[in-house]
């Protein structure tokens, strides 16, 4: 092949990508099948490699943990013990609703875990921020369900495959989860910053409540997340709201359970594409 | 009769006679080892941020840099689609990128046709660059300021590890120029 032949191919490779790159930006879930086969295709090994990961928890910790290295991780660890005690708090107005639930017969339906799985890797390389799971189709997971782990809210299943998903993972910039202040109801959206933390916009304007280690849980309106999964805890404030810290970071997650989509109607009712469920600013 | 040195009859890459390179193995070697680099989302490492460095793209680099005309220019086609695959960004973002990539290192060895570490070293920081700060660009998330200068440490790390996967890379070159096949 001459010269002049590699370039017109490669100029043709390259315009073609641009093609594929214009059509997965303006319609993300057209390839979504090509990648869901790819997944399936190297899960056995990522899912062996996960097995791996919580011995050497510590050193990828480290890994993970770069950005927030010395001085802050002090800071961090006594944020941390604020975070517990207001979970625990949190814990316990989950059970006096409970109770008083109970007390007017109200039926609160158990939410049964549809799969519960490995979270195997993620895309690090990249500025999005997706994960990916050992549990799909077979096991019962569907787009849309969240995904949960004993800390909190991890993300929601993006794409299922038959033996592996995609997770949008909270931190990544498309993430937007309704959550109240767990002591009130003080409602705000969480919005991934794809550095690990969260940006808190309170849905009203005005004066800002947010103190420094108040916990945010959802609030289930959307329909997609149930209420009271704690996502984060406020960190530092904005003019509109505040930076949070992620509560069930992904690093330190080994097992996450698949939920069920909370309200089925009250989510397809608001569905609309990934892309543009963010609100017009 | 005199006799030959043992070594006579060898190179580093095994006896000269009776074997052969591996056609397998001389062509599909750096394909193979590009393509297990696109494969980094699947390693065990659940990532808050950006950090670790693009090892596909990376490796693409260092063996086009240390063996011009061994992948041929169209290469970033089928290993940009593979890397796009897994690597989170939009599908095609990888093709564009690699493909460009690939043409731009034709257009700088025409115009500086030698070769040493450091102008490799050179060249591939003043790739990965761009590169990063386009494939964050097109990667669809809603970028900030914050998000932009997230790019740097992970190009910090990029840059510095390039010449230690250079250095595999020329291993894994003397792996794949083995006489391997026999004949006769």
């Amino acid at each position: 092949m001459g010269l002049f032949t590699a370039y017109v191919v490669a100029g043709l490779g390259a315009l073609f990508g641009a093609a594929l790159l214009i059509i997965s930006l303006v319609r993300p879930e057209t390839f979504n099948g090509l990648r869901s086969m790819a997944a399936d295709a190297a899960s056995p090994a990522g899912e062996a490699g996960a097995a791996g990961r919580t011995e050497s928890q510590g050193f990828f910790e480290a890994i993970a943990g770069y950005y927030r290295a010395g001085s802050r991780n002090a800071e961090l660890e006594r944020e941390m013990e604020v975070a517990r005690v207001r979970l625990a708090e949190a814990q316990a107005l989950k059970q006096e609703n409970e109770r008083l639930k109970a007390v007017l017969g109200l039926t609160h339906g158990e939410t049964r875990p549809v799969a519960v799985a490995r979270l195997i890797g993620s895309t690090s390389a990249s500025a999005r921020r997706i994960g990916y799971i050992s549990a799909g189709r077979a096991d019962g997971v569907r787009p849309g369900m969240p995904v949960t782990s004993p800390m909190g809210l991890v993300g929601r299943v993006l794409e299922t495959g038959s033996r592996s998903a995609r997770v949008l993972l909270l931190t990544d910039s498309e993430s937007m989860v309704p959550v109240r202040r767990a002591s009130d109801n003080l409602v705000a959206f969480a919005e991934g910053r794809s550095d690990g933390s969260l940006r808190l916009r309170l849905v009203t304007l005005g004066t800002n409540p947010i103190k420094r280690g108040d916990v945010f849980v959802t609030s289930g309106s959307g329909g997609l997340f149930r209420p009271g999964i704690a996502v984060g805890v406020a960190m530092e404030i904005t003019r509109d709201g505040a930076i949070a810290q992620v509560l069930s970071n992904p690093a330190a997650t080994d097992f996450v359970t698949v939920e069920p989509i909370w309200q089925r109607e009250g989510y397809e009712a608001v569905r609309s594409p990934p892309r543009s469920d963010t609100p017009e600013e | 009769m005199e006799t030959l040195h043992p070594k006579a009859r060898r190179d580093p890459f095994g006896s000269k006679i009776n074997r052969a390179h591996s056609p397998l193995l001389a062509i599909g070697l750096p394909w193979l080892t590009i393509m297990l680099g696109s494969l980094t989302p699947w390693l065990p490492i659940i990532a808050p941020a950006p950090i670790l460095p693009p090892f596909g793209f990376m490796l693409l680099l260092a063996w086009r840099l240390l063996r011009p005309g061994l992948l041929p220019l169209w290469a970033g086609l089928p290993l940009g689609f593979f890397d796009d695959l897994y690597s989170g960004q939009p599908l095609g973002s990888g093709i564009l990128l690699f493909s460009l990539v690939l043409m731009a290192i034709e257009l700088i060895e025409a115009r500086f046709p030698w070769r040493n570490f450091w102008h490799d070293w050179l060249t591939a920081s003043a790739i990965l660059g761009p590169y990063l700060v386009v494939a964050a660009l097109l990667s669809g998330a809603a970028l900030t300021f914050v998000q932009l200068t997230m790019i740097l440490p992970q190009l910090v790390i990029s840059i510095v590890v390039f010449p230690v996967l250079a250095r595999l890379v020329a291993r894994l070159d003397r792996l794949r120029l083995m006489r391997f096949r026999r004949i006769g």
